[in-house]
């Protein structure tokens, strides 16, 4: 067991756990961060995806302790009021179905349209080819993302 | 003039099998040089084939690619996920290499590899080698142009790193080069030291 201190959604936290843990892990039961999904666990999916200093990363095989003192953000800190433009978009083009790969799908996005603010739609098939949904929006999510991205530009 | 003049001058004789010698002896160095070339040349094409059996191996060659997306497996079948090399080699926005590969292997069959700086080689030089030639692949390998401005003093450098070596540490499920790392280093090094000499 390690103690090991990292940042998650702007908040200090310490957890005493193996350092080979998941992040995901530690995110759901010790921090009871339950918004970001298990799936896979093999990096296979994408629904466990978070951000780890502002870049995509999948938390099923991301030890905790390849973590430690870095920034973590879940689905749960995206925005505290839900105004991130991808949360907006989202709710806009009412994206789920079954809502399980989403919160993966929405902190994809974000960090697609963090580095990439006009995407077009074969950035937007690259950059979420990773993630997966059973229930096959992916057109809603494509146009969300575009919608995301004239949002966060304050053209609509 | 008397003979007893003459004896102190070579005759014409002499000096002609002298000359003759030499030339024996020079065209017999001329001949051990080139000999020593051929052998040397021929020593290096050798080398080189062992080291072509490494870089060919599918650990090497499943991110060594001519297009933007990486391969997996034994078969070499296309990098699930649509991922693309991306401009520096590390994929792309939102989907970087680091999003599923770690600085350590997964522990499990068909999970992500991994070792430190996981990447292709960027888009500007992609040293791809996938369907070369074994002379086309040596060619490419000396190439400062093609090969990332490396000299061949850092290709041995460059197969030292953490991301050649995790080639022979590869995790479960995957083959491992059919040289040891230490052989193909050295064999690299008498490729190199033979003249680098590339097979046609």
């Amino acid at each position: 067991m390690a103690k090991i201190a990292l940042i998650v959604n702007l908040e200090s936290k310490v957890t005493e756990v193996e350092p080979d843990t998941p992040l995901l892990w530690v995110l759901r039961e010790n921090f009871g961060l339950t918004g970001t999904k298990f799936g896979c666990g093999m990096a296979l999916c994408g629904a466990c995806t978070v951000h780890v200093e502002g870049n995509a990363v999948r938390s099923c095989v991301t030890p905790i302790a390849a973590v430690a003192g870095k920034h973590v953000t879940t689905i749960e800190g995206l925005s505290r009021d839900r105004s991130h433009a991808v949360q907006r978009a989202w709710l806009e083009e009412q994206v789920p179905q079954c809502g399980y790969c989403q919160p993966g799908q929405m902190m994809s996005a974000a960090a697609l349209l963090a580095v990439n603010p006009t995407p077009s739609d074969t950035d937007i098939n690259d950059a979420m080819a990773g993630n997966l949904c059973r229930c096959g929006t992916y057109a809603r999510i494509r146009k969300a993302i575009h919608l995301a991205a004239d949002l966060a530009r304050g053209q609509k | 003039m008397s003979f007893a003049a003459l004896r102190g001058i070579p005759s014409l004789a002499t000096v002609s099998l002298v000359i003759a010698l030499v030339n024996v002896q020079w065209s017999s160095d001329a001949s051990l040089r080139a000999r020593s070339k051929t052998d040397n040349s021929k020593a290096s094409v050798l080398a080189f084939r062992a080291v072509q059996s490494v870089l060919m191996s599918p650990r090497c060659l499943n991110c060594h690619i001519p297009g933007e997306g990486p391969l997996q497996g034994d078969d070499n079948h296309p990098h699930a996920m649509n991922v693309k090399r991306g401009a520096d080699g590390a994929g792309s926005a939102a989907l970087h290499c680091f999003a599923c590969h770690q600085t350590e292997n997964s522990s499990f069959v068909h999970g992500p590899p991994g070792a430190a700086n996981w990447r292709l080689p960027p888009q500007k030089t992609p040293m791809a080698w996938k369907g070369l030639t074994a002379g086309e692949l040596c060619r490419a390998l000396k190439d400062r142009d093609r090969n990332g401005n490396r000299s061949l003093e850092d290709l041995v450098s460059h197969m030292d790193t953490s991301l050649v070596r995790w080639a022979w540490n590869p995790g479960p499920g995957r083959t491992v080069p059919p040289l040891s790392h230490e052989e193909f280093v050295a064999r690299m090094k008498e490729w190199i030291k033979t003249g680098a000499a590339c097979p046609e």
